[in-house]
C-alpha cells in the first residue's frame, strides 16, 4: 500500500477488516502526515498521544474476533468546539486556553464507543464566528488546496485536515455554513444534519437554535458512515429528535448504484443563483444541472422571496443568542482569569477577563446581540428576525411541495486569499448567503465537490438541501452525483489535490 | 448606616393608603434539579451536588425535570390559576457570580400558570381574597458567602465563596397583583398569605417550605399613595424576609419609612431593599447595574412545554382539600374550641399539629407540644418551631408518654435529645436513661422515707386531707431524679399513708 491516507474511510475499513493493514499503521500514517504537513497547514490545535493506544486496542479486539463498527480503528479529527475529556477544548478562544472539560460531547462519546482513535482537535474561528478560520485566537489555518488561501470557516481546521489527508474523517459544527462552506473551499464533503439530528450536548454553543454538529469527509459514503455513529436521540439535548433514523451509509450506497436521479425533481433556488456569484462557480453549477437533466432529473426553478432577508435576520438571531451563550465566560468557574491591579471587585475581574480573553469578532457579535435584545429594541430586531425565520421556513415548505431536493452553489465564490476580507466583516458575513437559509429553517444540507473553477482552479461545491428529517435523501442524491462525476472524471475528486511545493502531496 | 426617619404607623395610615404586592419563591422538593440530574439536597458539602449543567460549563445543556413541571401545575391549580396550554422558558440575562451561566432560565411572557386567586384567613377569622397574577417555573441561583468585612455582605468583603449546590434547584415564583384595601392589616394580610401558601405546598407535598432554609422566600413590594389618589405610588421591593413574623414587620417598617419621606416631599426611590432581622429595619440593596434590562428571550435550548389537558385534569383531581375547608373539618374532628383552634392557625402551626395527629398523637397532646414547649423554645432561640423537630418525632415522644415509659418532665429531656440529633426517641430514652422507675419497691422505699421525715403531712393524709400528699409526691419525685410516674407515686403515697 503506497499511501493509505489517500484512501477513503470506507476503503480503509475494508483493509482493516481484511487485516491488510492495522489500525496502528493507519493511525501512525495519519499522525506522520500531520507531523509533515501541519506546520504550514495549521489544521490542528492539539494532537493526541492517545490515538495509537486506542488503535492498538482496536487491533487486539479485531484479532480477538470482537464485532466492530465499520469505522472502528479509523482515526478521526474533532473540531475544537466539541468537549473532549482528555484534550483541551478551547473553541479557538484565548478565554478557554488549556481548559480540559470533565466530560465528552455526545458525538465524541459515540465515536469513542465505536472505537475511533481521536487524532486531536482542529482549528476554528473563535467560537465558530467567522468564515475563514482567520479569527482563531491561536493561528490561521490554510487551504489544503492552496496554502495562500483561506480554508473557509469556521471549521477550516477540520476541512483542511481532511482535504490534506491528515484524516479521512472529521467532525465539524455548522451554525450558518461552518461545515458546508469550508467543504466547498477545500473540495471535501460536509453535511449539516437536520436540526436535532445530532446531539449538541458538549458542543460549545454559538447560537443554540442554529448550531448543528456534522461530518466532514472526502466522500459521501464516509460522511454517511460517520453520521450513522454520531446521530440519533440524546436525552441530554432537549432539542434532539427522538425518531429512529435510517442508515445514511445505506442511503449513500443506494445512490452510488445509480437510478436515483431518474425522475428526481431538482429545484434551483433563483435567489441562490445570482449574477454576482463568481463566474466559474456559476458555470460549474449549471454544468452540473445539465448533467442531472441528462440523467433524467427534472430541473425546476423555484422562488424563495424571503431569502433576501435571511442574512440580516440570521445575524440578529445569532448575535442575540451568542451574547447570552458567551456570558458564562466570566473567569469564575473555568478558563482564563485576568485580575487587574489594585483591589479589584468581581465585576472588574469579569470585565477585564472578557476584555482580554475575547477576540474582536466575538466582541463585535456580543455587542450587537446585547443591543438587539435590549428593552425597546427587542421587537424591532430579535422579534422581526424570528418572523423572517418563519417566512424562510414557509419558502422552503412551498419549494419542497414542488421538488424533492433543492440545489445551489455552496458558496458564491471559491476560497479567497488569506487576509483578503479581514478588514471587511460585512463581506465576510455575506459569503454565507447560500448556506444560512438552511440553518434558519433547520433543514439538512450537504456540500459535495463538483469541479474546479475556470479562473482560479479552486474547488467549487454543490449544496443539496432536503426537507427536515430527510437527511437520507441528501446522502442518496449526493452519492449519485458524486459517482456520476467520478465516472466522468475517471478518478475521485480528492485525487486532483495539487502537489504542494516541496512535493509532499 | 443612617437611621431612617419613621412616621407613626397610625399617622401614616391616616395620610396614605398602602398597596402591597408579594412575590413568593417556593423551592420544589424534587429528587433532582430543574434542568439537570444533580441531586436536590440541602446541606451537602459545597459544590458536591452539581453537574456540568449546574456549573454552566461550556457545551452543557438543560433538560426539563418532568416532576417539577407536575409540581408547578399542581401548585398553579391550588392557587386557582389557569394552566397554560403551551408555555416557554426564557433566559433572564444578568451577570452575577452566583448565576453560573450569567443567565437564569425562567419564564417571562408565557408562565405555566396565571390568573388565580387565593382566599386567606386573618387572625380574627376574616377572609381576604388575594389576586394572583401568575406562577412561573425557574431555577434557583447558587449561594454566595462573603468572607472578611463586618457585614457579611459583598461590600467590604475580602473575598467571596460560591456554592453551586443550590444552583438549578427548581423554583416556582408566585406573583400577586397589587393588593388594595388592606390598610392597617397590610402586614397581617401578607403574613396570612405566605402562611397559606406554606400550608398549600406542604399539603401538596411539593416543598419542605421551611423559611429559615430558604425553601420559601418572600419579597414584599410596598407603595403608598396619598388618600384619594388614583395613581399608585413608587414601590420598593424588600428581600431577605425569612420568617412569617418578619414579613409583617418589614411591611410595617416600609409603610412608616415611606410615609416619613413622602410627608417631607421626598420621592421614593424604586429600589430593592434588604430586611435586617436583628435591627428590624430595611436598607437599600445593591444598585442594579443593568438597570433592570434582563434582555429576556425564549430559551433556545428547551422546547415549549405543552401540558396535556389529561395531565391537568389528573392533577386537579388529586388536589388536597383547600386550607379553609380543611380547617373547618379538622376543628370539628378534633373537637377544639374556636379559641384553641384559631390560636394554632395564628401561630402558623396547623400543618405541624395535623401531621403530628396523623402520626398517631391525640389532638390535645399535639396541640400542647407545638403551642407550648416547642413554641417557647422557638421563641427563645428565634427560629420557627417547625425547624426544631418533625411532627413524627413529636408523635413518637407523645406515644412514649402515653405508654408510661416517660413522664412529661422526662419527655422534655428527650425533646432536647431530639433537637440535638441524638437519635430516635427510643434511642434517646435508652442513652439518657430516661425511663420512669416502675419498680414499686424502690418507690415505696422513697415514700416511706419521705413520710417518716414529714410526720405532719402523714397525719393530714390520714385525716382525709388527701391534697396534702403533694408535698410527699414532690419529695419522692426529687429523690427519684424525676424518673417516676407521678400518678403511680400518688397512688402509692395514699396507700402507704393509710397502711
Amino acid at each position: 500500500m503506497s499511501d493509505i491516507t489517500r484512501l477513503s474511510a470506507a476503503e480503509q475499513s475494508v483493509l482493516l477488516e481484511s487485516r491488510e493493514i492495522s489500525s496502528v499503521e493507519l493511525t501512525k500514517a495519519h499522525l506522520d502526515r500531520i507531523a509533515e504537513t501541519d506546520t504550514d497547514l495549521g489544521a490542528f490545535l492539539y494532537v493526541s498521544d492517545d490515538a495509537l493506544t486506542i488503535a492498538d486496542e482496536v487491533d487486539s479486539a479485531r484479532a480477538g474476533g470482537v464485532a466492530l463498527n465499520p469505522l472502528a480503528g479509523i482515526p478521526v479529527a474533532i473540531k475544537d468546539v466539541l468537549c473532549t475529556l482528555d484534550m483541551p477544548s478551547t473553541a479557538g478562544s484565548k478565554i478557554l486556553e488549556g481548559w480540559v472539560p470533565p466530560y465528552d460531547a455526545t458525538p465524541v462519546a459515540r465515536l469513542r464507543d465505536a472505537r475511533l482513535p481521536i487524532l486531536g482537535k482542529t482549528n476554528m474561528d473563535e467560537f465558530a464566528m467567522g468564515s475563514s478560520t482567520e479569527h482563531s485566537a491561536y493561528k490561521i489555518t490554510r487551504n489544503s488546496w492552496d496554502r495562500t488561501r483561506i480554508p473557509g470557516g469556521s471549521g477550516g481546521g477540520s476541512a483542511s485536515a481532511v482535504g490534506a489527508f491528515q484524516a479521512s474523517l472529521a467532525l465539524g459544527s455548522d451554525t450558518g455554513g461552518s461545515i458546508r462552506q469550508p467543504a466547498a473551499f477545500t473540495g471535501t464533503v460536509g453535511v449539516k444534519p437536520t436540526y436535532g439530528g445530532v446531539s449538541r450536548y458538549g458542543a460549545i454553543a454559538l447560537a443554540s437554535s442554529l448550531d448543528q454538529v456534522g461530518p466532514v469527509t472526502r466522500t459521501v459514503l464516509d460522511a454517511g458512515l460517520l453520521h450513522d455513529i454520531i446521530g440519533g436521540h440524546d436525552h441530554h439535548d432537549s432539542t434532539s429528535i427522538s425518531d429512529k433514523w435510517p442508515s445514511f451509509a445505506d442511503a449513500a450506497r443506494r445512490g452510488a448504484r445509480g437510478e436515483s436521479l431518474k425522475g428526481l425533481r431538482v429545484g434551483v433556488v433563483k435567489e441562490l443563483d445570482q449574477p454576482g456569484f463568481q463566474p466559474g462557480v456559476t458555470s460549474l453549477f449549471h454544468e452540473t444541472l445539465t448533467m442531472l437533466a441528462a440523467e433524467g432529473a427534472e430541473i425546476v426553478d423555484v422562488n424563495a422571496p424571503n431569502f433576501e432577508y435571511a442574512v440580516a435576520a440570521y445575524y440578529l438571531i445569532l448575535t442575540a443568542e451568542a451574547s447570552s451563550n458567551l456570558a458564562k465566560f466570566d473567569s469564575v468557574r473555568f478558563g482564563l482569569r485576568v485580575t487587574p491591579s489594585g483591589t479589584p471587585t468581581v465585576e472588574n475581574v469579569m470585565s477585564t477577563t472578557r476584555e482580554v480573553g475575547f477576540g474582536a469578532e466575538a466582541k463585535r457579535r456580543i455587542i450587537l446581540g446585547t443591543y438587539a435584545l435590549s428593552a425597546g429594541y427587542y421587537d424591532a430586531y430579535y422579534g422581526s428576525a424570528q418572523k423572517v425565520r418563519t417566512l424562510i421556513q414557509r419558502d422552503f415548505a412551498a419549494a419542497f411541495a414542488q421538488v424533492d431536493v433543492l440545489v445551489s452553489p455552496t458558496a458564491p465564490t471559491t476560497a479567497w486569499k488569506v487576509g483578503e476580507n479581514l478588514d471587511d466583516p460585512l463581506a465576510m458575513w455575506l459569503s454565507d448567503i447560500t448556506t444560512i437559509p438552511v440553518n434558519m429553517a433547520g433543514i439538512p444540507g450537504i456540500s459535495i465537490p463538483i469541479g474546479l473553477a475556470d479562473e482560479d482552479q479552486l474547488p467549487v461545491g454543490l449544496q443539496i438541501m432536503a426537507p427536515a428529517r430527510e437527511d437520507a435523501r441528501l446522502y442518496e442524491i449526493g452519492a449519485a452525483i458524486e459517482a456520476l462525476l467520478d465516472a466522468k472524471r475517471g478518478s475521485t475528486f480528492s485525487s486532483l489535490t495539487p502537489s504542494r511545493a516541496g512535493g509532499v502531496i | 448606616m443612617a437611621r431612617d426617619a419613621l412616621m407613626d404607623f397610625d399617622a401614616a395610615l391616616e395620610k396614605f393608603e398602602p398597596v402591597i404586592g408579594l412575590e413568593v419563591h417556593v423551592e420544589l422538593s424534587t429528587k433532582s434539579k430543574m434542568f439537570s440530574s444533580a441531586s436536590n439536597v440541602f446541606g451537602a458539602d459545597p459544590n458536591t451536588a452539581v453537574t456540568p449543567v449546574c456549573l454552566g460549563l461550556p457545551g452543557s445543556l438543560p433538560v426539563v425535570n418532568r416532576e417539577a413541571v407536575r409540581y408547578s401545575i399542581s401548585l398553579g391549580l391550588a392557587l386557582g390559576c389557569e394552566i397554560a396550554e403551551t408555555c416557554r422558558f426564557a433566559r433572564k440575562n444578568y451577570f452575577y457570580p452566583d448565576l453560573a451561566k450569567n443567565y437564569q432560565i425562567s419564564q417571562f411572557d408565557e408562565p405555566i400558570a396565571f390568573e388565580g386567586s387565593l382566599e386567606v384567613e386573618l387572625d380574627n377569622g376574616d377572609l381576604v381574597t388575594i389576586p394572583i397574577e401568575r406562577a412561573h417555573m425557574e431555577e434557583d441561583a447558587g449561594k454566595l458567602t462573603h468572607v472578611g468585612g463586618t457585614t457579611g455582605r459583598i461590600q467590604g468583603a475580602e473575598y467571596s465563596l460560591v456554592d453551586y449546590n443550590r444552583a438549578g434547584v427548581p423554583l416556582v415564583e408566585i406573583v400577586t397583583k397589587p393588593i388594595y384595601g388592606t390598610e392597617a392589616r397590610a402586614g397581617e394580610v401578607a403574613r396570612a398569605y405566605v402562611s397559606t401558601i406554606r400550608d398549600i405546598v406542604r399539603g401538596l407535598g411539593i416543598s419542605e417550605a421551611r423559611m429559615e432554609r430558604g425553601n420559601l422566600r418572600c419579597d414584599a413590594n410596598v407603595s403608598l399613595r396619598p388618600r384619594g389618589d388614583e395613581k399608585l405610588g413608587t414601590r420598593t421591593e424588600t428581600k431577605n424576609v425569612n420568617s412569617l413574623r418578619s414579613i409583617e414587620r418589614a411591611i410595617r417598617y416600609e409603610i412608616q419609612r415611606q410615609a416619613a419621606l413622602l410627608d417631607k416631599g421626598i420621592a421614593i426611590l424604586q429600589e430593592t431593599r434588604h430586611w435586617h432581622e436583628d435591627s428590624g429595619t430595611t436598607s437599600p440593596g445593591r444598585p442594579k447595574s443593568d438597570a433592570d434590562d434582563y434582555r429576556y428571550f425564549p430559551e433556545p435550548d428547551l422546547l415549549p412545554i405543552r401540558p396535556s389537558r389529561e395531565l391537568v385534569d389528573e392533577l386537579r383531581a388529586a388536589l388536597p382539600e383547600p386550607p379553609a375547608a380543611q380547617r373547618r373539618r379538622l376543628k370539628a374532628e378534633w373537637g377544639f374550641s374556636d379559641v384553641d383552634f384559631q390560636s394554632i392557625v395564628n401561630a402558623g402551626l396547623l400543618v405541624e399539629v395535623r401531621e403530628t395527629v396523623d402520626a398517631g398523637a391525640n389532638p390535645q397532646s399535639a396541640r400542647k407540644w407545638w403551642m407550648g414547649e416547642l413554641s417557647r423554645i422557638a421563641n427563645e432561640t428565634n427560629v420557627e418551631p417547625a425547624s426544631l423537630v418533625t411532627p413524627v418525632q413529636v408523635a413518637e415522644l407523645q406515644s412514649a408518654v402515653d405508654a408510661g415509659t416517660i413522664n412529661d418532665k422526662l419527655a422534655r429531656e428527650a425533646l432536647a435529645g431530639l433537637m440535638a440529633n441524638e437519635g430516635t426517641v427510643a434511642e434517646i430514652i435508652e442513652k439518657r436513661g430516661l425511663t420512669v422507675v416502675s419498680d414499686d419497691g424502690a418507690l415505696i422505699a422513697a415514700i416511706d422515707d419521705a413520710l417518716a421525715s414529714q410526720p405532719d403531712v402523714l397525719e393530714k393524709i390520714r385525716s382525709g386531707k388527701v391534697e396534702a400528699a403533694g408535698a410527699v409526691i414532690g419529695a419522692v419525685m426529687k429523690a427519684m431524679g424525676g424518673k417516676a410516674d407521678a400518678a403511680r407515686v400518688r397512688e402509692l403515697v395514699i396507700e402507704r399513708a393509710s397502711a
